[in-house]
């Protein structure tokens, strides 16, 4: 795993096993919030944020357990730390940039129960990701939901003026679409030969 | 995200039996809350992973429903989201290891997501709405109903995408040598698929109901 360069390592998390759709990790912001534009691009924009920090956060972690071998507090330590590292950066945030706080709204304190927070965080220690490798999978990986996030938006967007079968509203046409999105991503899989 | 989680203080009394049905049928997790997205999508690929998984999630569910609802009264209320994730936690770890004692394959096809029952959201919806309000015995029942009713969903998934994209049901082939298995029914689109499948069947025989 080592000889996978930063690109490849971006271009994997991001297109060809991009997380919501290949992954199923964050689907329930995915179907969520997914609605408008705008809030879309605020919840990707807040995940990336979060998920950059958890990855340093997690490889210090399991640097510190593998340091007193104690593997099996892994999963609990995680996640405590990644609430708490939520909270902090609410704080923090809250402090310096009343406007960005305003505009992340309370889309920042649900992203510690995101399963694709806690997700990346087990498969970069999984893969034995160093440092750099970590952030850049971090980067990737909030990148993919993102751009998942923001093309499902822009399709319902339009969905709203469709004249739809009363059978298929509701999140039965939303994961339709989905499964169309899936499709077309596997398109990527040729990116990494 | 869930749409609503229904108040069950609503209902006068519910009995032990009430509350075990609803989590299978008129509040089941996957079809009517549509909550607990990722690992039913993510596992559903075969039978065998949806049932591992499911008994996996609900013995979890049984387990931290019981225990939390036990120490209700002694968790203070402003850290009661953060000792509900140790205990969960706690509970996933224990799941996690004994999976791999006991079949390392299974272990490697679940894969992460096994850890990643902790941030269920089914698990941590009742833990607030209904362990931390309710007792011990009906925890555990409410929690043996929900797990069950995610363990049918989990199943109708996995079965239905096994046997179009494999042409097998538990690894016994269910079809004749000449069908040709639907290939993307057990990759990540064939699950989306499925369950949109599933809800348009729920959401056709709501409607019927409603008309009639």
């Amino acid at each position: 795993m080592k000889e996978e360069s930063l690109w490849f390592i971006f271009i994997n998390a991001s297109l060809i096993n991009n997380f919501v759709l290949a992954y199923f990790l964050g689907i329930c912001p995915f179907l969520g919030v997914s609605g408008k534009m705008e809030t879309a691009t605020k919840m990707g924009a807040a995940v990336t944020f979060v998920m950059i920090i958890s990855s340093m956060s997690a490889f210090g972690i399991h640097s510190l357990l593998t340091a007193i071998n104690a593997p099996f507090l892994q999963l609990i330590s995680y996640i405590v730390v990644i609430a708490a590292i939520v909270q902090l950066v609410e704080m923090v945030i809250k402090k310096m940039s009343p406007t960005l706080f305003k505009a992340l709204g309370i889309f920042l304190p649900l992203i510690s129960t995101n399963c694709s927070i806690l997700g990346l965080a087990i498969f970069q220690t999984g893969r034995e990701y160093g440092f750099f490798e970590s952030l850049v999978f971090a980067v990737g990986a909030g990148t993919g939901f993102t751009l998942a996030l923001v093309l499902m938006a822009g399709l319902r967007e339009q969905l709203d003026f469709a004249d739809i079968p009363k059978v298929v509203k509701g999140t039965a046409i939303t994961l339709l679409i989905a499964g169309i999105l899936s499709l077309t991503f596997m398109g990527f899989s040729g990116l990494g030969s | 995200m869930s749409p609503e989680i229904k108040n069950i203080g609503l209902k006068e009394t519910p009995t032990s039996t009430d509350e075990f049905i609803k989590g299978l049928w008129k509040e089941n997790p996957v079809f009517v809350q549509v909550i607990g997205m990722c690992p039913t999508l993510a596992v559903s690929n075969s039978a065998k992973n949806a049932l591992a998984m499911g008994l996996a999630t609900a013995f979890v569910l049984v387990m931290s429903n019981v225990l939390i609802s036990s120490l209700r009264n002694f968790i203070p209320k402003q850290v009661r989201i953060a000792s509900y994730i140790l205990i969960i936690a706690t509970f996933v770890t224990m799941v996690d290891y004994s999976i791999q004692a006991i079949s390392v394959d299974l272990h490697k096809n679940l894969g992460a997501f096994i850890s990643l029952i902790v941030v269920n959201c089914i698990i941590l919806s009742r833990a607030e709405a209904f362990a931390s309000k309710n007792t011990v015995w009906k925890s555990g029942i409410d929690g043996l109903g929900m797990g069950l009713g995610f363990v049918f969903a989990l199943f109708c998934l996995g079965s239905v995408r096994e046997v179009l994209g494999n042409g097998s049901l538990f690894g016994i082939p269910v079809f004749p040598e000449s069908f040709q298995e639907w290939i993307v029914m057990i990759l990540p689109a064939g699950g989306f698929f499925t369950l949109a499948s599933w809800l348009l069947l729920f959401n056709y025989f709501k409607l019927k109901k409603a008309k009639s």
